[in-house]
């Protein structure tokens, strides 16, 4: 895009009200930048705390220990776990959900009334709030009358505990995940499945090329923008997933689930360390600040080709 | 033959799918519907005579548990999904189009770093700013007032307006602003006569969306408000937490918290794919 100038109207209208190009684009994105602004001052602050050593509990003793509180969480077993727990529940959940997306989508990608319908109908669970899904499944599998409680039972697990055990707490979770999640990455992969072009295909089929190439060799690369800009997507959310896992357990049984928004929670909240939990969050940030970078790259050209500037 | 039992096969997947995704929903409205007796019988059966008490006793506020009555104003919380998505929805429409419009139309200094600052926003951990803000909104008495919650809903709905609707103002041709400033208009009235109906199918796809997400939202307000003003997500959960509340009028109070998303989803559904990957993906 050129940069866009109107001289001549500028011209002729000298003396009414006017703004000049130059000017007109700060002062439309003004207000949106002042927001910004708010939000930058928190962050900042949230940079100072870490740096701090804070606790509620003992206002006097806040002084500035600079990276003392990421030496002492890196040397906590308990960080680590964090940190395992947070890459368990990020790669299950994205792997599963890029795995059944691309097959949802791919059985749903010759037009007809069911695949219709049902495309309409899968967006239901991406549209529940997370935070209300994990209640939802909570209700389900409550071991005195939940449906699924009794479902597995007739499978032979009678001590299925879902949520309440160590054991099961994370399937558990990111079934929820993967319920509420699914939906999206099916969607989009669908959408770019049927912007695909179809010369390809029809080629490989009269050229009598096996189904197995065709997709290793002609979908796959092709679907690739769409499947990489999905799975980032959900990666960014999946890392700093808090919803689902504090409402189903608020991170229990135990310390089983705690990911980091939720470990941060607990430590701001329950323990009153501030100092620690904003450097339990900036080690998440630069996760996410990494993906992001990643994902704005692949994004930025699928938007192009999208608006068709590419 | 084969290509029988591949239809077959095709058929079979698909209810497959459709049951997993379909029946909590199902299950959790045919709840919503029962007594506790019908809830508690074993095995659980989807036949029993329907009932509108659970829904009746939400609306009055007044809860029977297993040990007498309480009284928990779940329509309050209700009232406040309401009007902090409305609110924030209308806010980002407000500051979010003629940004929007500013990066679609200009190239200027800055203008791509600040689009992706923003954008950048819908990525960050939301805890990272809560945190800070808790003080500052504490000092700033924004603390438990809508008017704080719905300025950090920004963080949310305004990438997302921004980003869909410069999409928009992208598609619309240049040629069609101009011809009528030619015609001697000026640009307010071009802006607000021609590119705001152009980009208007966005324009609702963009607000319908943020919508949903900001109803959606849980963490702002468990964080940054008392029950005063608390959506139905946070409020669901206190609920379901509370001791001895009947199933029923869990269920009922999470059916109604998310039938508004519900229903409004099946009217944007043209526009999801492309709200959903902000811009990146067509529908």
């Amino acid at each position: 895009m050129d940069a866009v100038t109107y001289p001549p109207i500028e011209r002729r209208q000298k003396g009414r009200f006017t703004v000049s190009a130059r000017v007109l684009p700060y002062l439309l994105s003004m207000p949106a930048l002042l927001v910004c602004i708010g939000i930058l001052v928190p962050f900042i602050t949230a940079v100072l705390y870490s740096l701090q050593r804070y606790n509620l509990a003992f206002p006097m003793g806040r002084r500035f220990i600079w990276f003392g509180n990421f030496v002492s969480l890196f040397r906590s077993s308990s960080f680590w776990h964090t940190v395992y727990v947070s890459l368990a529940y990020t790669v299950l959940t994205v792997g599963v959900e890029l795995l059944l997306g691309l097959g949802i989508a791919l059985l749903l990608w010759r037009r007809s009334l069911i695949t219709n319908l049902l495309s309409v109908l899968l967006i239901l669970p991406l549209m529940v709030a997370p935070a209300i899904a994990a209640l939802m499944w909570k209700l389900m599998t409550n071991s005195n009358f939940g449906v699924l409680s009794y479902l597995v039972s007739l499978l032979g697990f009678h001590d299925f505990r879902w949520g309440a055990s160590p054991n099961t707490a994370l399937f558990t979770v990111v079934l929820v995940d993967v319920w509420v999640y699914t939906p999206f990455i099916a969607i989009l992969l669908l959408a770019g499945l049927r912007g695909l072009p179809r010369q390809p295909f029809e080629a490989a089929e009269l050229d009598g090329v096996p189904g197995t190439f065709v997709f290793f060799r002609i979908l796959l690369p092709m679907l690739l923008p769409y499947l990489l800009t999905a799975s980032l997507f959900r990666m960014l959310d999946s890392i700093q997933q808090f919803d689902i896992i504090y409402a189903m357990t608020q991170g229990g049984p135990g310390d089983t689930l705690l990911v980091f928004q939720v470990q941060a929670y607990l430590q701001a909240f329950t323990f009153t360390d501030v100092g620690r939990s904003s450097a339990i969050l900036m080690v998440l940030w630069a996760i996410t600040y990494a993906l992001t970078t990643v994902f704005m790259k692949n994004w930025t050209r699928l938007r192009e080709r999208a608006h068709g500037m590419a | 033959m084969s290509s029988q039992l591949l239809r077959a096969l095709r058929i079979v997947l698909m209810v497959m799918v459709g049951l997993f995704f379909l029946f909590p929903l199902l299950w959790v409205v045919l709840m919503s519907f029962m007594t506790n007796v019908d809830i508690l019988r074993s095995p659980p059966s989807p036949f029993f005579v329907p009932t509108l008490r659970n829904y009746l006793a939400l609306i009055s506020g007044h809860l029977s548990t297993s040990s007498g009555n309480v009284q928990i104003d779940y329509m309050h919380n209700l009232l406040n999904s309401v009007i902090l998505s409305v609110c924030s929805v209308v806010v980002s429409l407000i500051l979010g189009v003629p940004a929007a419009y500013a990066f679609a139309r200009y190239k200027f200094r800055g203008g791509e770093d600040m689009a992706f600052t923003l954008l950048s926003f819908r990525f960050a951990p939301p805890l990272l700013v809560l945190l800070p803000l808790l003080g500052y909104f504490q000092t700033l008495h924004l603390y438990d007032t809508y008017f704080g919650l719905v300025w950090v809903y920004q963080l949310i709905t305004l990438p997302l307006v921004l980003w869909i609707v410069r999409g928009y103002f992208e598609d619309v041709s240049e040629d069609i602003e101009l011809a009528y400033r030619l015609d001697g208009h000026g640009w307010l009235a071009t802006f607000f006569k021609i590119s705001i109906p152009l980009a208007r199918p966005g324009i609702a796809a963009a607000g319908l969306l943020s919508f949903i997400f900001a109803w959606n939202n849980f963490i702002f307000a468990l964080i940054l408000g008392s029950s005063d003003v608390q959506p139905v997500t946070v409020g669901a959960l206190a609920f379901i937490t509370a001791s001895g509340i009947e199933y029923g009028q869990i269920a009922a109070a999470l059916v109604l918290s998310v039938i508004p998303t519900l229903v409004l989803a099946i009217f944007t559904q043209r526009y999801l794919v492309e709200g959903l990957s902000l811009g990146a993906i067509k529908g």
